[in-house]
């Protein structure tokens, strides 16, 4: 039962919203697409957070215009694109694939190559190396020598 | 090509650097955030005047045609650092001659009103923007905000935050020197 509390209290605050009733649109299915494109939308103000979760003045504005321009009939691309196009590629909390961001979205897969390849690369020659070559003939006439001359030895 | 590869963490070691020489400067505003207005129309937006105020609106057809860049700057009287800036602007207008146009955002018309006459008016036009539409159509992201509007339209110039201090009145005279408004220095 504590546990129950304990998990309750730990929950609740995740399911607070900024999103406040009044803007809530009354079709369902047009809210939960409101709801989908405020989620990719950064807040201007807050920065590292969607405008579906900010409380900023600014956030509130961008929710309501995003419902307005639903109800208008726009699909979820088009509203993205509308608010796109006044704050920029800025305002997408997933980057666009552009040459401008090639660097950015190519750079930690070829990172992740690099230090694949050079890890490889370690693994492998420590390994070549640790490979012991075979004793020539000459040499195991030589340890044979020595076992035979120690085993006549005195033994101590 | 062993050598190369005790090379590497040097050379991780210099490009992580850079990144932290580059993050460290402290003339680096990690908020900036680049506008996608700078060299575009302005925005089409229509503005009725203040009730209560003998200003007229402001909309995008009075920033077209102008002789020379005029500067529109986004203003309320429940911003603190607008209070600040409102000198500076006065003091740009009475001794320099801008024209000023002013966006009203978001504010309440008789508070609109008692600031101007306390402060006084420097604005040409004032819009008022109750719901914050216009402002988003500039792409603002709080109050106060300034923009220089180039002659034909052109949005050639926007400053984020209060025009207040050395630097900041700098930085924007430099800005309305390279539109045109204001005299080059000899």
């Amino acid at each position: 039962m504590r546990r129950f509390f304990l998990v309750l209290a730990l929950i609740m605050p995740m399911s607070a919203q900024a999103v406040e009733p009044d803007e809530i649109l009354s079709d369902p299915i047009l809210e939960a697409r409101a709801r989908e494109v405020s989620r990719q939308l950064r807040c201007v103000v807050c920065q590292n957070q969607d405008i579906d979760s900010s409380n900023a003045g600014v956030a509130r504005d961008l929710r309501l215009l995003v419902r307005e321009r639903l109800v208008a009939g726009d699909t979820n691309e088009d509203a993205i694109a509308f608010i796109q196009a006044r704050y920029g590629d800025y305002v997408l909390l997933k980057p666009p694939f552009k040459p401008e961001t090639y660097a950015l979205w190519f750079t930690p897969p070829l990172l992740g190559l690099l230090a694949l390849g050079i890890g490889g690369g370690i693994l492998m020659g420590s390994r070549k190396r640790k490979k012991i070559a075979d004793l020539s003939d000459d040499e195991e006439a030589e340890v044979a020598r020595i076992f035979t001359s120690s085993s006549e030895g005195d033994h101590r | 090509m062993k050598r190369a590869v005790a090379i590497i963490p040097l050379v991780l070691a210099v490009i992580v650097g850079g990144f932290f020489l580059w993050g460290l400067n402290p003339n680096r505003d990690p908020s900036e955030i680049p506008s996608v207005l700078i060299s575009q129309p302005a925005p089409s937006f229509i503005l009725g005047p203040v009730p209560g105020l003998d200003v007229q609106g402001l909309s995008r057809e009075n920033l077209l045609g102008n002789p020379t860049p005029v500067v529109v700057n986004v203003f309320a009287s429940w911003c603190v650092p607008c209070r600040a800036e409102h000198a500076v602007l006065s003091a740009l207008v009475e001794r320099d001659g801008v024209r000023l146009f002013g966006i009203n955002y978001k504010d309440q018309p008789v508070d609109a009103v008692n600031w101007l006459q306390n402060l006084g008016n420097p604005y040409e036009r004032i819009g008022l923007d109750l719901s914050g539409r216009a402002g988003i159509e500039w792409g603002i992201s709080g109050v106060p905000e300034t923009f220089i509007v180039g002659g034909d339209g052109t949005v050639l110039y926007r400053y984020v935050g209060p025009i207040v201090g050395e630097e900041a009145v700098s930085t924007f005279r430099q800005a309305l020197r390279q539109a045109g408004v204001l005299e080059e220095r000899s």
